[in-house]
């Protein structure tokens, strides 16, 4: 480190954990789209949590309220980060809880590995947490030779499959039932042979699978879902019990928590107790929501770390703009009701963080490092149809985001790309109506046009255009020359 | 904090961070700064606490959830219920919370385990059931809270290890809404916010009842009807 980097916001490293992908959304987003199970298998899920997610928000006559205050207490708390930290740090230690910091995944990753050591495990149990898939938390642990078992449902079978998580929520969205039979008969030691895909069956699996690891356990991991600044009150929302199994049995719990997590005040959780589950599972409530502040004598574990991860997010606080995408509490709705996400799938991403949220805050925490960077080519994964900002429940307005990045995208080409010179192009013909004139005088696409009277295939630069996309033919005569001909008259 | 190291200094991660998150503080901060927060969403419900009304809605929301609810009306009939869901549940043991009210017991054939001294996990896992009451209950939800320092409710795992929890709730602890209940907790304490048995949505994103913690809930609803 030198000294003129101290203290300036920093993207997240590239050589660990996981988000950046390694080749670019249209060029992964073309392999899913040939996949019609993964297209199915998704087409129903979201289906099914869009209608749900629908119903319970029209119970709530209030929800515009609850989301303005959810903005602003997110961009509040951006005002004031780091000394909301600071107050955190000193309620958890004031109720027993140690505080640690981590400028990146690495750091991250090493002082879990010591505190699991330390504590003289080789084996850890894990709640669901994208923080620690982002760090690359598991990897790191198992070149220390530690265990780590996933015991969400979803993460199970994503880890069982060696797979990677394609949903905030539901990290194995892109599996139906019988693929899942399929890998628990595979990979889940002891399991029953005559296995059945009824989703019933399938869970109970994987609780008799998780019960002895659970009652056994010595060090817990989790994530936060949120950390009251005023009390040190840690939250973990969840559904299945495995995260009060990991939170209560360990004699040691680490949390891993990126430092935008905080919230100011305890009651502030009056508002995001309501926002998160109808957003995300669809439900009134989720079945758990466990809070805890620092140590409690003779209930839960006896030793708390607490790990606040910067990894980039000093970055996206110092865009003022941008910032906004930190305000994301991880619920998944803008995941569920994008159109791209949709068909796409996850993985084309790349990153931990897919969907429209992830496609403005993965390449504002690593930077984009130039054209070739696969994160410069996620902000163009939308069609800015709005559906994300409508269903947001803190109200990102992620199509605003979404065209600041394709900005800095092209802020970071060092030599203008064909996009840059079609695009170009394109504007200065729209400079002034005489220019559009003669340009769509030129135009003559026709020529390019296949039998469906679609053009599949343009010359470069015009060959950016359709490399992901057809093009309609153009119609013999424009607007312009039509009305010029007849006025409106032969409307 | 900075420490001299081997001749050269060297800034602790947590001076780093927090130097960092300060520059972007200031390069980041709106213009014309943060506005307050609008506080318009509904701070009441509109049941009233403890009402027959709100009990009822609570009755509802529980059961939408796949929780039994036993209504009684008053606390000499707690123990009658709570004798019955045991004994449909086949259960001959469970644990209770050191503080759980006696006569809530008066009539259970089930053999007790008090959590005193604090069961092992190993025998939490034997026993079939647990008792405890509850810190408060919201309608709209169909959500109780657990406080794990109440003496009635016990400390965490008891209510987690044994695969049946009966709850009893009085109606005076039900309201109608989340931020009427967060109001009545102390976040100092550990906390378990439960509506309905655990289930999942992994699959499918369709709900499914019954994964790690406890698989069958009943409640035992306190109040007049």
């Amino acid at each position: 480190m030198t000294s003129t980097d101290l203290g300036m916001p920093t993207v997240a490293p590239d050589d660990v954990g996981f988000l950046r992908g390694t080749e670019s959304f249209p060029v992964a987003a073309h392999r899913a789209l040939a996949d019609t199970q993964l297209r199915r298998n998704l087409g129903h899920a979201t289906r099914t949590i869009r209608g749900k997610r629908a119903r319970v928000v029209a119970e709530v006559p209030d929800w515009e309220e609850l989301r303005r205050a959810g903005e602003a207490i997110k961009a509040d708390t951006m005002a004031r980060l780091p000394e909301l930290l600071e107050q955190l740090e000193e309620a958890v230690t004031a109720r027993g809880g140690v505080v640690h910091w981590a400028r990146d995944a690495g750091e991250a990753n090493a002082i879990v590995a010591s505190l699991v050591r330390e504590a003289g495990a080789d084996e850890v149990v894990k709640v669901k947490s994208i923080a620690t898939q982002e760090i690359g938390l598991n990897e790191a642990l198992a070149e220390q030779g530690i265990t780590a078992t996933e015991t969400d449902l979803a993460e199970l079978i994503v880890q069982l499959s060696d797979d990677r998580p394609s949903h905030f929520l539901v990290p194995a969205i892109h599996r139906n039932r019988s693929e899942i039979r399929d890998i628990f008969l595979r990979a889940l030691p002891g399991v029953d042979p005559d296995l059945t895909d009824e989703p019933r069956r399938l869970a109970m699996a994987a609780r008799a699978h998780l019960r002895r690891k659970f009652l056994s356990a010595r060090v817990g991991i989790s994530g936060a879902n949120f950390a009251a600044a005023d009390t040190g009150t840690i939250s973990v929302v969840e559904s299945e019990g495995n995260g009060r199994m990991c939170l209560t049995l360990p004699d040691t719990l680490i949390t891993v928590m990126g430092v935008e997590k905080v919230v100011p005040r305890w009651s502030d959780m009056e508002v995001f107790l309501q926002l998160l589950p109808r957003s995300s599972t669809a439900e009134r409530m989720n079945p758990y929501t466990s809070t805890w502040s620092g140590v409690t004598p003779g209930d839960g574990p006896q030793a708390f770390h607490l790990v606040l991860l910067d990894n980039g997010r000093s970055n996206v606080l110092a865009d003022e703009q941008g910032r906004a995408a930190l305000h994301c509490i991880r619920c998944s709705a803008c995941l569920n009701v994008c159109p791209v996400y949709e068909r796409a799938g996850g993985h084309a991403y790349g990153s931990v963080y897919p969907g429209p949220i992830g496609a403005v805050l993965s390449p504002q925490l690593t930077g984009i490092s130039g054209p070739d960077d696969p994160n410069a080519s996620l902000p163009y994964a939308s069609s800015l149809c709005g559906a994300c900002f409508d269903a947001c429940p803190v109200r990102i307005d992620i199509p605003n985001l979404l065209v600041q990045q394709r900005a800095a995208s092209i802020a970071s080409h060092r030599t203008p790309t064909a996009q840059d010179v079609a695009m170009r192009t394109v504007a200065a013909a729209m400079v002034s109506p005489a220019r559009f004139r003669a340009a769509e005088r030129v135009l003559g696409l026709g020529r390019f046009a296949g039998r469906s009277g679609r053009i599949r295939f343009l010359p470069y630069p015009g060959s950016q255009w359709t490399s992901a996309r057809d093009m309609p033919t153009p119609p013999p005569e424009t607007f312009r020359q039509w009305w010029k001909r007849t006025r409106g008259a032969g409307s | 904090m900075v420490e001299a190291d081997a001749g050269r200094w060297v800034v602790t991660a947590r001076e780093e961070v927090l130097a960092r998150l300060r520059a972007a503080r200031d390069a980041g901060a709106p213009r014309g700064g943060v506005p307050p927060t609008p506080r318009e969403y509904r701070r009441s419900g509109t049941l009233a606490p403890g009402s027959v009304e709100v009990v009822g809605r609570l009755t509802e929301t529980l059961t939408d959830y796949k929780a039994t609810v036993y209504r009684v009306a008053d606390e000499d009939d707690v123990s009658a219920a709570v004798a019955r869901v045991l004994e449909d549940a086949g259960a001959t043991t469970f644990v209770a919370p050191p503080g759980l009210p006696a006569r809530w017991l008066g009539e259970v054939t089930a053999r007790v385990r008090p959590d005193e001294p604090p069961l092992s996990v190993a025998r939490l896992d034997e026993v079939d059931a647990v008792v405890t009451g509850a810190a408060v209950a919201i309608a709209d939800t169909g959500t109780f809270v657990l406080d794990a320092s109440a003496p009635d409710q016990g400390r965490r795992a008891i209510s987690l290890v044994p695969d049946h929890h009966v709850c009893v709730i009085r109606a005076a602890d039900v309201v109608s809404s989340v931020p009427e209940a967060l109001a009545r907790l102390d976040p100092s304490h550990p906390l378990t916010f439960v509506s309905g048995p655990s289930a999942t949505s992994d699959i499918e994103l369709d709900r499914v009842e019954g994964v790690h913690g406890p698989r069958r809930l009943d409640v035992v609803l306190v109040g007049p009807m």
